[in-house]
């Protein structure tokens, strides 16, 4: 590579790093990947759960995690407690107690359709795949950021290790790329779980809800909570009862960043036109030269 | 013009005593001769300051092998950033902001009579960046994999932390090129002097654009925290908050160190210069007060613009309270009663309350008003390593700061030479 070329390489890559995506920067990383193709996902029937945690069996084997005691009797007392995702558990069933009986909720990564934490990374460690399984690589820097950044409290890191890795669910990716369906689906001896195309499980949830209105709220949470997720919940009772914020809003979680984004490129443009402008119009006239080198005449100056 | 006699007989007189430096071997001994430390060791200062640091340095090298968790730091699921985030990196930054304000301000707007505190100021900053924003690297989980962003193939560029990281690292050049004709001057390169010199322009211009946006990116970090940070603190406009905040935590940090430079090394300092540092002050303070009143009015216009009025009468709202009335409205009128009375001691006290109200406004993002809804026996608190390693790290800056002044020009006047370049 000869040096001029190598410069001018050199040179858009910088202007880059500095300015970001200039031409678009609205679109953001998580955003990227995702077009035209259709996600997977989950359907999760909360009415139909057991609390068996035979997915959180499947899971832990499936991901290489410490595998949980599901007898009968472990079971009660775990599910006496609230717990959530950790870095050695992908996925947890909760037990609520609510006027229609207990239910259980599994919970793990929703796999958002636009990820705050995929538009968080400044590696693409964290990565929304064009088949929807948000998913996490070795060239994370372990920032952080993406758990600032999930409106679900979802990636955990390992605090305890020497060589952290973030952990989260990531929807049986290296399963699904041999064709498998995830774990979890695979044995739940229920149908609590769904997996499809995100499309398929959406309508599969309309027709359920439509075919038993009674037994059913009319809402599958994820539909449009921040933007649409691919994990899609059904529930007999409204979801603030089982454990679901309601405050998040419909907007993607990555749209929040733009306006920062947008900002870049006018600074860049903007701030040295203004400033060269005014360092002109502050010039007295008898002054020739500019910088340290002009300042220290004046400084010279100054002092007589 | 008398006096304008007299002084070309002074410069004429005074030696050239810069070093003659012409290969690789007169660098060594030259800087041989600089390292060596410079009069009595045992101060107290550095007795005191001494083990800290060392302590600090052993508990980074363990932290970097054994990772983050406990007993390094109390960080948690619920907590992922502490006070190394919030504390050194994000409030460190702010009070480095001084050097992009001034360098505005001298070099755009050609205020001459800030031109004296100017290289203290840009070391400040550039040594703030290395140490606080360095110590990021022991905040990254993966600290190995710390060059990703800058080399490989793999880059976020529409992350906002993307562009905080390479703003960061591009700052620091900038700052680099802003102080570099100190270290020519230091290391009698004439010639060298003079290109760099040329370049202080560009490298300001370039450095306050990079300024105004890792300052308010830094804030953008948090934005995707929504749900987390309590709506008093929360607003789509934090970035604009962090900058306005950055002009005024800057300008006290400036207030601050001044002061205490001008007693350390008050021999190095001029008559005329000493005199003149009233003036300064004086002038810092009206700038501050104008920015903290423009950024108290930002943040009552914000709390009614994101209906957050009603959660003023809680426990989190009086904490808010105190922070913008206690830490920002009283010292902005400090400033201006300081700066109309030319009372040095009230800008300096009200530079102290400010910076304290920016360590607090920059903390309560990061784990204060952060998940406030997680009940207090499990909220985060700085573990003590967390608190030595910080401690050493401002250390490690401070003798840093000390060793420079102490060699280069920076507070004492440049060397006729370079005095006579234009
Ligand atoms: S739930 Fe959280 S971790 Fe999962 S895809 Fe959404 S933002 Fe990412
Ligand atoms: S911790 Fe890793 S995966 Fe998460 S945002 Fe940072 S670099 Fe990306």
């Amino acid at each position: 590579m000869d040096r001029r070329n190598f410069l001018k390489i050199f040179g858009s890559g910088v202007a880059t790093a500095a300015t970001g995506n200039l031409l678009n920067p609205a679109k953001t990383n998580a955003s990227e990947d995702n077009q035209a193709t259709e996600f997977y996902g989950i359907l999760v029937d909360t009415t139909r759960c057991i609390g068996c945690r035979r997915c959180e069996k499947a899971c832990a084997e499936a991901n290489g995690l410490p595998v949980p005691d599901i007898d009968e009797l472990t079971n009660k007392s775990v599910l006496e407690k609230m717990r959530r995702t950790s870095d050695t558990q992908y996925t947890i069933i909760n037990r609520y107690d609510t006027e229609k009986g207990p239910i259980y909720v599994p919970k793990r990564c929703m796999h958002c359709n636009q990820p705050g934490c995929a538009a968080a990374c400044l590696v693409k460690a964290m990565r929304k795949r064009p088949s929807g399984h948000v998913t996490w690589d070795a060239n994370c820097i372990g920032c952080r950021l993406c758990m600032v950044s999930c409106p679900f409290d979802i990636p955990k890191f390992e605090y305890t290790k020497a060589m952290p890795r973030i952990q989260k669910c990531n929807l049986c990716y290296d399963r699904y790329k041999k064709g498998g369906i995830p774990a979890c689906v695979e044995v739940c001896p229920t149908q609590v779980l769904v997996f499809g195309t995100r499309r398929q499980i959406l309508e599969e949830g309309k027709r359920r809800i439509a075919a038993d209105p009674d037994k059913y709220v009319n809402h599958i949470y994820g539909e449009y909570e921040v933007g649409g997720t691919s994990h899609l919940y059904l529930s007999s009772v409204p979801f603030e009862q089982i454990g679901f914020r309601k405050d998040l809003g419909t907007v993607p979680y990555p749209e929040y960043s733009t306006g920062f984004l947008f900002a870049v490129p006018f600074i860049f443009v903007l701030w040295p036109i203004a400033m060269l402008g005014i360092n002109r119009a502050t010039k007295k006239d008898d002054e020739s030269g500019h910088g340290e080198n002009h300042e220290n005449k004046e400084h010279e100056k100054g002092k007589h | 013009m008398a006096g304008e006699k007299l002084d070309t007989v002074a410069i004429v007189e005074e030696k050239d005593d810069s070093p003659k430096i012409k290969n690789l071997s007169d660098f060594w001994t030259f800087l041989k001769k600089e390292l060596k430390p410079r009069g009595n060791i045992a101060t107290p200062f550095n007795l005191i300051s001494l083990p800290i640091m060392i302590l600090g340095y052993i508990f980074i090298v363990y932290r970097l092998a054994a990772g983050l968790g406990k007993p390094i730091t109390n960080l948690n699921q619920d907590f992922p950033w502490g006070l190394w985030i919030g504390f050194d990196v994000v409030t460190g930054v702010a009070f480095a902001g001084g050097a992009y304000v001034l360098c505005f301000v001298v070099y755009i707007l050609r205020a001459e009579k800030y031109h004296a505190i100017i290289r203290a100021t840009v070391l400040n900053g550039f040594l703030a960046y290395l140490f606080y924003a360095g110590a990021i690297v022991l905040d990254i989980g993966r600290w190995w994999n710390i060059y990703n962003p800058m080399i490989g193939n793999s880059f976020g560029v529409n992350a906002v932390m993307f562009l905080v990281a390479w703003h960061f690292f591009l700052y620091m050049l900038a700052e680099l090129v802003e102080f570099s004709p100190t270290i020519a001057e230091w290391l009698g390169m004439k010639r060298l002097r003079k290109i760099l010199g040329s370049l202080t322009l560009g490298a300001v211009v370039f450095g306050i654009c990079l300024s105004t946006l890792h300052q308010s990116g830094l804030a953008a970090l948090m934005i995707m925290a929504k749900n987390k940070i309590h709506p008093l603190w929360y607003t789509e406009f934090i970035p604009i908050l962090y900058f306005v905040s950055s002009i005024f935590a800057g300008l006290s940090m400036v207030i601050f160190e001044g002061s205490i430079s001008h007693k350390v090394f008050g021999d190095q300092i001029d008559e005329a210069h000493h005199k003149h540092y009233d003036d300064i002050l004086v002038g810092l303070a009206r700038i501050c007060s104008v920015a903290m009143f423009g950024y108290f009015f930002l943040k009552i216009i914000l709390l009614v613009h994101e209906h957050a009025v009603p959660y003023l009468n809680s426990p989190m709202g009086y904490w808010f309270l105190l922070e913008i009335i206690g830490f920002v409205l009283v010292p902005c009128f400090m400033f201006a009663h300081g700066a109309q009375q030319r009372n040095t001691s009230t800008i300096k006290f009200a530079a102290v309350i400010t910076m304290i109200g920016i360590i607090i406004n920059r903390l309560n993002y990061t784990f204060i008003a952060y998940n406030w809804y997680v009940p207090l026996s499990q909220k985060y608190w700085p573990a003590p390593m967390e608190l030595i390693i910080t401690a050493s790290i401002i250390l490690t800056e401070i003798w840093a700061f000390r060793w420079i002044v102490n060699r280069m020009p920076v507070l004492k006047e440049p060397p006729a030479w370079a005095r006579k370049l234009h």
